[in-house]
């Protein structure tokens, strides 16, 4: 692995020699480590079954290690209370699962969730940050388009004011017009609230359009660090022009060269 | 034994009319290519034999009049009930286990009500029979608790983990699938309460009336049976239920599938 450009900054997280295994040889994660820097928008990137997601689902303990440790301002996360590390460290997942019931509704989800109440003025703030009509407030959550959904999903995540924001290939199903409105939400609440989020994305131009760091994931490690203008002007650019192209895939299956 | 044999002989030109019905029923498999003749075959094969052994099994406990006999009895049928069940829900981990635990502890509840009641006396003629209606109804119930439970947390992952993602413990996330595996285990027999009588007269109103009681008698048995095989459903679903919750979500409240 290379480091290029250092991001200055600090550590949000700290993972620490990070090892995931489904059975005995089936390495999703093998002996990572990374910082995920506080207030930037930090992509993950790579090939799919690179494990970059189950990366991010170790970061809201939906998944365990099988090794390794992860810090969160300085203090393990298995030691954390899990409900709690989970309101601090929301998630977005790849496609929104709207719960039955209006946006309002699902707005109001995690914070009953952790017993606590959330009014309309709040609601009303949260759909405005992810640029949705607030007259939707009392609309059918299962009536909404795939771009919009995604966005409802976002706004309550963020209802629990959490520090940390993770999004899981968040606009892999949307069109051009609906992933431009959420890459603008990002980069608002990374610059206005000081939010820290981890990106997995499987699109290099994605990551240059709106990260401020970027980690190239294969087969469980992380083979390059740094801006996304290094990934794709650094000594590795293979790497990542193979990366750009298509090319580059998981070494356990088949190559075609 | 020879009793037994004896009393069968008389009855074995009946026996082979209604085999013919199977024979029927064979010959509609391989006309239609089906493809169930060697189980339908073998099906017969083995419900004579089964039933047979049984009968005799039964003669010989109700004459040595010892109790140990009908614990014997009742844990073959817990066995069987168990393994049948636990094999339908072979993906779940120890479903076998939780079958037989399901199903035992609805029988041990179930029959100790109406013992505790004096429903029925204490002798083998009505704890074997009883029993057996029991376990058979709980097995039932169970296996469909525990397939409903696993098929719905499977379909619904994506939905049950963005509610823990938002800090839900995992008995609130999974309260949907949990509901309706319950109302699946139930259902059934909620149902044949409700038109007991009037699409089919049940089983043992049907045994006693074919073996020449007035109505009214069988009538007060089936209401009996039916009370409480309804609470045997219940407990068996509610119990399978719980354990298989419990084998798919960790402390962590982390879904594992």
């Amino acid at each position: 692995m290379t480091q290029g450009h250092q991001i200055e900054g600090k550590a949000k997280f700290d993972i620490r020699q990070l090892t995931v295994s489904l059975g005995e040889d089936a390495l999703v994660i093998d002996d990572l480590s990374h910082t995920i820097v506080e207030g930037l928008i930090n992509a993950l990137i790579g090939p799919s079954g690179c494990g970059k997601s189950t990366l991010l689902r170790c970061l809201n303990r939906l998944i365990d290690p099988t090794k390794g440790s992860i810090m969160l301002d300085g203090s393990d996360i298995a030691t954390i209370d899990v409900l709690g590390l989970r309101s601090r460290v929301a998630m977005v997942m790849q496609s929104a699962t709207m719960f039955a019931g209006s946006i309002a509704d699902n707005l109001a989800f995690g914070p009953r969730s952790l017993g606590q109440d959330i009014d309309r003025s709040r609601m009303v703030e949260l759909l405005e940050l992810v640029s949705l009509d607030t007259k939707l407030l009392d609309k059918d959550a299962q009536s909404l388009s795939g771009g919009q959904a995604q966005r409802v999903s976002i706004a309550r995540a963020l209802a629990n004011k959490p520090e940390v924001l993770l999004l899981d290939e968040p606009t892999s199903a949307l069109d051009p017009a609906a992933t431009r409105t959420i890459e603008s939400t990002l980069k608002r609440l990374r610059d206005d609230l000081g939010m820290t989020i981890v990106l997995v994305s499987h699109s290099m131009e994605q990551v240059e359009r709106i990260a401020d760091t970027s980690a190239l994931m294969l087969d469980g490690k992380i083979i390059e660090t740094g801006t996304p203008e290094h990934l794709l002007s650094g000594v590795h650019h293979h790497w990542t022009e193979q990366f750009a192209k298509g090319e580059l895939s998981s070494q356990k299956e088949p190559h075609p060269n | 034994m020879l009793d037994t044999l004896s009393e069968l002989l008389p009855r074995l030109p009946g026996i082979l009319g209604a085999l013919t019905l199977v024979g029927l029923a064979i010959g509609i498999s391989y006309w239609q290519k089906v493809g169930l003749e060697k189980s339908m075959a073998v099906a017969v094969v083995r419900a004579f034999i089964q039933l047979i052994a049984i009968g005799y099994a039964l003669q010989l406990i109700f004459d040595s009049d010892n109790p140990l006999w009908i614990a014997v009895i009742v844990g073959v049928m817990l066995t069987v009930a168990g393994l049948t069940s636990g094999k339908r829900a072979e993906s779940i981990p120890r479903a076998r286990s939780i079958a037989l635990l399901s199903i035992s502890t609805s029988l041990a509840l179930t029959l100790g009500t109406l013992l505790a009641f004096k429903v029925f006396e204490p002798t083998p003629q009505s704890i074997i029979p009883i029993a057996g209606m029991i376990i058979g109804n709980a097995m039932t119930a169970t296996s469909l608790s525990m397939a409903r439970l696993r098929d719905d947390l499977n379909s619904s992952r994506s939905a049950i983990e963005s509610a823990l993602a938002l800090g839900a413990p995992s008995r609130v996330a999974a309260q949907g699938q949990l509901r309706t595996a319950l109302a699946t285990g139930m259902t059934p027999l909620v149902d044949s309460t409700k038109t007991v009588g009037l699409i089919a007269l049940p089983g043992a109103m049907t045994g006693m009336i074919l073996a020449g009681s007035p109505p009214m008698e069988a009538v007060q048995l089936q209401i009996v049976v039916m009370f409480m095989l309804v609470g045997a459903a219940a407990f068996a679903s509610m119990i399978a239920t719980f354990l298989t919750y419990h084998q798919f979500f960790t402390k962590a409240h982390q879904l594992k599938l």
